[in-house]
């Protein structure tokens, strides 16, 4: 590895995103003027791969096989299930890369039903709770039936 | 729809007759979507071979690319700024195939992609903007600058990575995870509302400043679009964008807007290859790119600089825009 002579520190929406490039990898990269484009753009290419082997995640997707010199080499992953392998790099570079870490925007509707069903849930095991603790099993008894039948259509969104 | 009517019809967005069309070519919204338990399409690849496909209404304003970096790329494009119209039709045909497919869908992090700049919200919506008032009074590159900072990105002609032909700028969001769509979509609008001010202000300081400036450049890519019997596609675009601004200014009469909207698609190196229906080198190709300008042009009258000069403000720019 080349020692680093391009030293990058750019301000976006208050968060400050760093970069540092050999004289080589600037060049390639058409850093010239450095103002003039989104480090965004260069982090995936250049930090990425490193911030992942630093985090010490798994390097190997159990699902699919792709591996951390796979990203290194192409910067994008292998399978949805990569998000969870290397869960522990990925989050920290999403953290600089994005806005936020967290989706808010467009649920698909089979999420919208598993969110419902979960909620659900939560409130079915919470009276079961109390049920059982007033003693009441007849209710209890009703709300048991009533989880089972849930939990194999939570199975079944899934 | 076979590949040569698709290449023979104008799209509806190069068509030009969406709000601000003068200063943005088009809108575009893309939506990236994969299919559940399913490696993504780049590394599925690589372990065997499968097949894309593109598919495209005859309008073209909608297109789906099929394993491309992901299973699924949805996009609308529309002419002038209409990135919540373009949003609206490609949220329709990802809710009508959603119920069809089960999308990789994560509870925290939203849609999962190929590549994590684009996990969340999958979308990626950009304007084409026609800057060359900006370019020529060198006020595009703090536009760039503080565009960058505001965390959009500002890109090519030809999207990452490529550089500006044409005074044409490619302005995206550059994050999809941690914001809504909508919003996404308000910041974008509000931010090219804001340059398109500018660049009509900066065509304006040119008329009244610099008029030498602007009359010499555009008289020189008259000059050269009819007279010239070689030109590259960089040439071209870089020409083509001056007489477009003649177009807006009112010097070239605005009958003529469509051919020269037009001539920006055909010049291009896959365009004339295709038009052809045989392989040109690239000599063969700057040969040709000439011929086909010189025959389109040879009807457009010279430039009418007067008709500038006494009204600056007929540039059609200041009127308000009703469907955004």
């Amino acid at each position: 590895m080349n020692d680093a002579a391009v030293f990058l520190t750019q301000i976006v929406d208050g968060k400050m995103q760093k970069v540092n490039l050999c004289e080589g990898c600037s060049k390639e990269k058409g850093v010239q003027d450095p103002t003039g484009f989104a480090l965004a753009d260069l982090l995936l290419g250049i930090g990425a791969a490193e911030e992942i082997e630093k985090s010490g995640s798994s390097t190997r997707c159990p699902v699919c096989g792709f591996t951390q010199a796979d990203f290194k080499k192409t910067g994008r992953l292998g399978c949805s299930s990569c998000y969870v392998a290397f869960a522990d790099g990925l989050n920290s570079l999403l953290k600089a890369m994005h806005k936020g870490t967290s989706h808010v925007g467009k649920l698909p509707a089979r999420a919208q039903k598993t969110l419902a069903l979960s909620d659900r849930m939560k409130t079915l095991t919470e009276n079961l709770r109390q049920a059982v603790q007033e003693e009441n099993y007849e209710t209890a008894a009703a709300l048991r039936d009533e989880i089972r039948q849930l939990e194999s259509q939570l199975t079944e969104s899934k | 729809m076979k590949f040569q009517n698709l290449m023979a019809s104008t799209g509806e967005w190069l068509r030009g007759e969406g709000p601000h069309h003068q200063i943005v070519v088009s809108s575009r919204v893309r939506l990236a979507r994969n299919v559940r338990n399913r490696a993504f399409p780049g590394w599925e690849h690589a372990a065997k071979s499968v097949g894309s496909a593109i598919v495209m209404n005859r309008k073209q304003t909608l297109s789906v690319m099929i394993n491309e970096e992901d299973h699924l790329r949805m996009q609308s494009i529309r002419s002038g700024l209409q990135l919540r119209q373009a949003f609206k039709l490609v949220d329709k045909v990802d809710s009508a195939l959603e119920a069809k497919l089960d999308f990789a869908y994560d509870a925290k992090l939203g849609y999962l992609t190929a590549c994590p700049t684009n996990v969340g919200t999958g979308m990626r919506a950009s304007a084409m903007l026609h800057l060359p008032g900006l370019v020529l009074s060198e006020l595009i590159n703090q536009v760039i600058q503080a565009v960058n900072k505001i965390g959009l990105a500002v890109r090519g002609l030809y999207g990452e990575g490529t550089e500006a032909m044409g005074n044409l700028f490619q302005i995206s969001n550059q994050t999809t995870l941690g914001e809504k769509e909508d919003e996404i979509i308000a910041r974008l609008n509000k931010v090219i509302e804001t340059i398109i001010e500018k660049e009509q202000d900066a065509r304006q300081v040119l008329i009244q400043k610099r008029p030498n400036t602007l009359w010499d450049q555009i008289g020189r890519a008259y000059g050269l679009l009819t007279y010239a019997h070689a030109m590259t596609s960089k040439e071209a675009l870089n020409l083509l964008s001056v007489m477009k601004l003649g177009i807006d200014l009112g010097a070239f009469p605005e009958e003529k807007r469509l051919g020269i909207d037009q001539l920006f698609i055909e010049t291009q190196p896959a365009h004339l290859q295709k038009s052809t229906q045989q392989k040109l080198n690239a000599e063969e190709r700057d040969h040709f790119r000439a011929q086909i300008i010189r025959e389109r042009l040879k009807s457009l009258p010279k430039p009418d600089i007067s008709k500038v000069a006494r009204e600056p403000e007929v540039t059609g720019n200041s009127e308000p825009e009703k469907n955004e």
